[in-house]
């Protein structure tokens, strides 16, 4: 886990200050709303429905036991006891009372984190592969270039007034875990002919209005000059994308007018011209970033008898292990997956009590690390099999062991119009509805990887174009329907959803969902996923079985 | 004379203005003048033989490249914020310095705010005209703000992966 240096900590002790000065300044008067507005959203505070929101950012979503418990206690202390892990891989707190919000950012300053870019149109945090450091499928760990891209972008002075938000994601693996393919920036890593690290970079991808998956503008970008491609990348953008429409001013509809070809002579042009060892770390700043990436593993066998033993006692166990344990790179170690997913309840809903769990779990049993994915779960990277019945246990205890990740109740989720005041209908409720009708882990299990995802926007926060099964909240007249896509995937077979039909009443979207899932179970051949059996059959039984009532 | 915030020694100090902006359909007056990239295109070879210095104003769709071979000879260059968030600016004010070497005064104009302070002088603004009312203390303490930086842009601060190298 990276640690601040006395630079690191200055930097967000003076931006803390300056914060402070601001709200004071705001709540004397002396600031109206609409000139504080660009002031707090350049430290992640919104104005919501209820009250202020606070997104603190969770670098490429790695945390450890102090962090962790930090957040449970901001939540406690300031907040209504629970927070909410967002597809960014940030927490937010929706009850955030303005004057708190300097104190706030003082607490997490002294636990090394901060909400510096989780708003406005700025480089927001940079987000990563949530099994760095633990899979043994990367060429590198990304996080290493995650956070030279985080301090890169932090204040930099040229890009803080962007045409619209600006997101970077990065992996080293081959699986894509960090859905690279729906970013402004996607970054994954290769090995070049000569065995030098590198990244394909991929510009201009995206969801909302007008989903895109990013075209590929360089296959081969050597990591050394991350900093300067990116900095080109950025003024090209800053330069020539639109800022008279705001639903056109993200750079994927740069990258779509120019079309990628062109989007990317001009990326090159612009970094032909640039003073690249001026931008890019030199590899003694990468070695020192690298330094504090390096896990210090135990070497163990590779099979553990206690866990078998374990699991042939424990059916509960044997399920959680089928679904939320996956393999490490080292022997002996496991990756655990913490599912904030139990049916009824929010997805990404974390209680205070809960943080502090999960956090006393990381530093007794995975090396004091803690990472959050996308997918609104939590991850303990670095767990000896030894150690997974115990972790299971205490885990189940307080909740966090639901056996469902990837399982269609495993389901993403924006907080929708019960928060969210961009909402035009409600995303929680939904998602519970659905989860309750596949409450039963066997019922789960049997019907296999099906990855929901909602929004109560086309914003698509909750990434409804690449879910297995996508569902768009829309307002007809007052009224909240949703609109089904299927086939979506933000993964290395990432695609966007198509259409079922017209859109349906809200008490009629679990009913679809399972109508489909019994359509999926019929077709189903050898083993097939949701998302393998939709793309040979195509959406007509689908759409038979949905709209049957309707003829 | 009006005046605008200016930056001296490397400290931010309120001074009187000896240019005047002349709109397009307006007369030139006598004395230093900014005038529209347009104008000087078409005029700028003559007022500059009249002894005067010369400004030119780009606005944000504008790019500082039209200006190469004229930098020399241009006195400053002011280049507008139509809004705040229109961050156009901020790239044109480094590829002034950083890539064309201008050392004439870079001045910040229209919808220009404090809060802004940090970064226009970190991409080389060197004089600015607050749209907001504030005075040149409060953009000397708004410059003063951060010990550190993280990024070469065009004001020669050491970035932190240089200072850490000590």
């Amino acid at each position: 886990m990276y640690r601040y240096d006395a630079i690191d900590k200055a930097f967000v002790a003076d931006r803390t200050a300056e914060f402070r000065g601001q709200v004071e300044r705001r709540l004397s008067g002396e600031l109206t709303e609409d000139q504080f507005k660009p002031i707090r959203l350049l430290n992640g505070l919104y104005l919501q429905l209820h009250a202020y929101m606070l997104r603190i950012a969770i670098p490429y979503g790695t945390l450890t036991a102090k962090k962790l418990r930090k957040l449970g206690y901001i939540a406690k202390t300031y907040d209504k006891g629970y927070g909410h892990f967002t597809t960014r891989t940030n927490l937010q707190l929706h009850w955030i009372k303005l004057k708190d919000a300097p104190d706030i950012l003082e607490h997490l300053a002294e636990v090394e984190m901060h909400s510096m870019q989780t708003s406005g149109n700025t480089i927001r945090n940079v987000t990563a592969d949530p099994y760095a450091g633990a899979t043994a499928d990367e060429l590198d760990d990304p996080r290493v270039w995650a956070e030279a891209i985080r301090q890169w972008s932090t204040l930099h002075p040229e890009f803080a007034f962007l045409p619209r938000k600006f997101k970077i994601a990065v992996t080293a693996a081959a699986k894509d875990r960090a859905a690279t393919k729906i970013y402004d920036i996607g970054l994954a890593m290769r090995r070049g002919r000569g065995g030098e690290l590198g990244f394909e970079v991929m510009v201009g991808g995206g969801l909302g209005r007008t989903p895109y998956l990013g075209p590929t503008i360089r296959e081969f970008l050597p990591a050394r000059h991350l900093l300067s491609y990116l900095e080109a990348i950025l003024r090209v953008y800053n330069r020539y994308g639109r800022r008279d429409n705001i639903w056109k001013a993200r750079i994927k509809i740069l990258v779509a007018q120019l079309g990628a070809a062109e989007f990317a002579r001009q990326v090159e042009a612009e970094w032909a011209k640039g003073d690249h060892a001026a931008t890019d770390l030199p590899d003694t700043e990468l070695a020192r970033i690298r330094a504090d990436f390096t896990p210090r593993f135990e070497k163990l066998p590779g099979r553990s008898e206690t866990l078998e033993k374990a699991k042939a006692a424990d059916r509960d166990l044997a399920r959680f292990l089928r679904h939320n344990v996956h393999p490490h790179k080292q022997p002996g170690y496991a990756i655990v997956d913490v599912s904030l997913k139990v049916p009824g309840q929010t997805p990404g809903d974390m209680t205070s009590e809960q943080m502090d769990v999960v956090a006393n779990l990381a530093e007794r049993y995975s090396l004091d690390e803690v990472r959050v994915h996308y997918t609104q779960n939590l991850i303990l990277p670095h767990v000896k099999l030894d150690d997974v019945p115990a972790v299971h246990a205490q885990l189940a205890a307080a909740g966090l062991a639901t056996p469902n990740i990837d399982l269609i109740s495993d389901i993403i989720a924006c907080p929708g119009l019960d928060y969210c005041a961009l909402a035009n209908a409600r995303a929680i409720p939904i998602a519970q509805h659905i989860a309750e009708r596949f409450a039963d882990p066997a019922r789960a299990e049997e019907v296999g990887e099906l990855k929901i995802k909602i929004s109560g926007c086309i914003n698509a926060c909750g990434h409804h174009h690449v879910g297995h099964i996508g569902i768009l909240g829309v307002d007809k007249k007052g009224e909240e329907f949703y609109q089904v896509t299927l086939g979506g995937s933000g993964e290395e077979d990432a695609a966007l959803g198509q259409m079922l039909g017209p859109a349906l009443p809200a008490d009629k979207v679990a009913e679809a969902v399972e109508q489909m899932v019994e359509v999926y179970l019929r077709e189903r051949q050898d083993g097939e996923r949701f998302l393998d059996t939709y793309r040979r059959t195509g959406v007509a039984p689908f759409k038979e079985a949905v709209y049957a009532d309707a003829h | 004379m009006p005046m605008r915030i200016k930056v001296e020694d490397g400290h931010m100090l309120p001074v009187e203005d000896p240019f005047t902006y002349v709109a397009d359909d307006q007369d030139i007056p006598q004395g230093d003048v900014i005038v529209s990239l347009t104008r000087f295109e078409a005029e700028g070879d003559r007022l500059l033989s009249e002894g005067r210095a010369v400004g030119v104003r780009l606005k944000s769709d504008e790019e500082a490249e039209v200006l190469a071979y004229d930098l020399p000879r241009i006195a400053v260059v002011a280049l507008e914020f139509p809004k705040f968030r229109d961050g156009r600016a901020y790239t044109n004010a480094r590829i002034l310095r950083e890539r064309l070497g201008f050392k004439g005064e870079l001045r910040a104009v229209g919808d220009v705010l404090r809060e802004q302070a940090h970064f226009m002088l970190r991409c080389g603004f060197d004089a600015f005209e607050p749209a907001d009312g504030s005075q040149a203390q409060q953009w000397q303490a708004a410059t003063q703000r951060f010990r550190h930086v993280y990024q070469r842009a065009a004001d020669g601060r050491a970035p932190a992966f240089v200072e850490r190298e000590g």
